[in-house]
């Protein structure tokens, strides 16, 4: 799950250019941007790397070699195995809210969950992340020294001060040591879509 | 029975409906989610317990909605009414009837906005209505169309081009007091700004201001636009196709059914569309994940407008 805003862009280009097309956990990505952005993000972040970045289509499934990017003026909330979109009213003025999704992530998948809560100028982001943490997942914070918006990375080590600090452009490096070698069987089937 | 819920509490239920305002305070109550220790085993059968008797006593079948949009809306209903337990809510709920249509309207996600996703009735104007042009009789459905402002944001597409003489537009929501609303047809002023952004970028050729006035802090719509207009109210989940329809809207409404349940609805539409009739999804609903992808025929695949054409 990683969660951004602004100087979002550069911060995830830099992530997921750093993953092997063979990273064994499906990745996840909230980032705030206008309501009536269309599907650009995905094109963008598809650019820089070899897993294939799609925009979340209702009850797609969640299968490892992708990024999945929440799609614009709708929340994404993670269940068993797929996503599910809804158009609740924003949370703390934001929808997609990286907090609906972190959330519903760390109540689905509990201490297999983590969460990157990278740069951005508000403070969407921690509470959700605090719910990974506390139940039992793995928070990382981007190094707020190293953000274009260090407001967001602040405010989420405010809620979780045992996240771990990373600079940018180490992210990926940590996200490869805590992944597990190769996907577990359950994930390694490819979705049949695109 | 039927519950419908008084306007007051509908209204209120407005204006959170529509987003924060800028500047306005968050809501409080965000978390909207279980204590940490609560066991989320014993949370799913809870909530799977009050959802059997919320069907099993007032009729209304939530079972087969998707879990966490479900999960978020009681847990904001259960700190809203200062309760610790999914079970606490089943108990009032069961025994209180004002209670239940509280989380009736909890349950039904009624957000809308007049042309909303521009580009739609964008290619709505371009793909579809061509096709129109060539029944003499149009019949229209909007399963799901909430406070109405889609169906008056077609209504008036159908006006600009000519073909709304023609046609006749069935509305229908399983909230009685939404579709009491979309006969009403007052929206707030204060969104249609917006709404006059979106009537551009949607094609419109006229003059937004022309189809409503200003009363109070409401816009009223032209009451011309509901002539060929039916509202009633329909369950997709326990209620028939009711008519053979050219066109099918049901649009940010699938998402919040489980995969199952879309299944059997989408079946529901299937049926009740004409050969080659249109169906129209929300902008991130698909046919692909369904079993019914083959029977239909991509006019955009990025508006999710299909044709049926077996
Ligand atoms: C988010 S609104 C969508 C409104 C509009 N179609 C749009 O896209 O702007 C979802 C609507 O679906 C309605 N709904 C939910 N379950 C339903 C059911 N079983 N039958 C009919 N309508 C239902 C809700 O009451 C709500 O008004």
């Amino acid at each position: 799950m990683i969660g951004t805003s602004w100087g979002g862009l550069n911060a995830l280009s830099r992530v997921v250019a750093g993953l092997p097309a063979t990273f064994a956990l499906p990745i996840v990505v909230v980032q705030h941007r206008s309501p009536d952005a269309a599907g650009f993000l995905a094109e963008l972040l598809q650019a820089h790397t070899g897993l294939c970045v799609v925009e979340v289509d209702d009850k797609r499934p969640i299968v490892a070699g992708y990024v999945y990017v929440a799609p614009a003026n709708y929340h994404l909330l993670i269940e068993r195995g797929f996503f599910s979109l809804s158009t609740d009213a924003p949370v703390r003025y934001s929808r997609p809210s990286i907090d609906v999704t972190f959330v519903s992530a760390a109540d689905e998948y509990g201490r297999r969950t983590v969460g990157v809560v990278l740069t951005g100028a508000n403070e969407d982001g921690s509470l959700g992340l605090k719910r990974i943490a506390d139940r039992g997942g793995y928070a990382i914070v981007q190094d707020p020294a190293t953000a274009e918006g260090a407001a967001m990375p602040r405010a989420a080590l405010r809620a979780v001060p045992k996240a771990h600090v990373v600079p940018l452009d180490r992210i990926a490096s940590q996200l490869i040591s805590i992944a597990p070698p190769r996907p577990p069987a359950e994930y390694r089937v490819r979705a049949p879509l695109t | 029975m039927t519950v419908s819920a008084t306007e007051p509490t509908a209204t209120g239920r407005r204006r959170e409906d529509h987003g924060v305002v800028p500047g306005s305070r968050p809501s409080t109550n965000e978390s909207a989610t279980a204590p940490l220790s609560y066991d989320p085993e014993l949370e799913r059968l809870e909530i799977e317990l009050l959802l059997e008797g919320i069907y099993r006593h007032y009729g209304f079948d939530f079972r087969s909605y998707a879990y966490a949009s479900i999960r978020r809306r009681l847990w904001r209903r259960i700190e809203a009414e200062g309760l610790k337990t999914v079970s606490s809510l089943q108990d009032r709920l069961l025994h209180e009837p004002a209670m239940m249509e509280r989380v009736l309207l909890d349950l039904s996600i009624n957000v809308t906005a007049m042309f909303r996703d521009p580009t739609f009735y964008l290619a709505f104007r371009q793909k579809v209505v061509p096709l129109l042009r060539t029944y003499p009789f149009i019949r229209i459905w909007h399963a799901g169309c909430s406070t109405g402002e889609e169906v008056y944001s077609m209504a008036i597409l159908l006006e600009e081009e000519g073909l709304y003489e023609r046609a006749r537009i069935y509305a229908t929501d399983i909230n009685e007091v939404v579709v009491h609303r979309a006969r009403a047809g007052i929206f707030p002023l204060e969104r249609m700004q917006e709404y006059t952004e979106n009537y551009i970028r949607a094609g419109g050729t006229r003059s937004f201001s022309e189809y409503y006035i200003a009363k109070y802090d409401g816009a009223l719509f032209s009451p011309a636009l509901q002539r060929n207009v039916v509202f009633s109210q329909h369950n997709l989940v326990t209620d028939r196709s009711f008519a053979e329809f050219n066109v099918i809207l049901c649009r940010n409404v699938l998402i919040y059914f489980a995969r199952d349940l879309q299944t059997r609805v989408h079946g529901l539409f299937h049926e009740s569309l004409v050969h080659l009739g249109i169906l129209c999804l929300g902008s991130k609903e698909t046919l692909r994940l369904s079993t019914f992808e083959s029977s239909y025929e991509e006019l955009s695949s990025a508006e999710k407008i299909y044709r049926k054409v077996r």
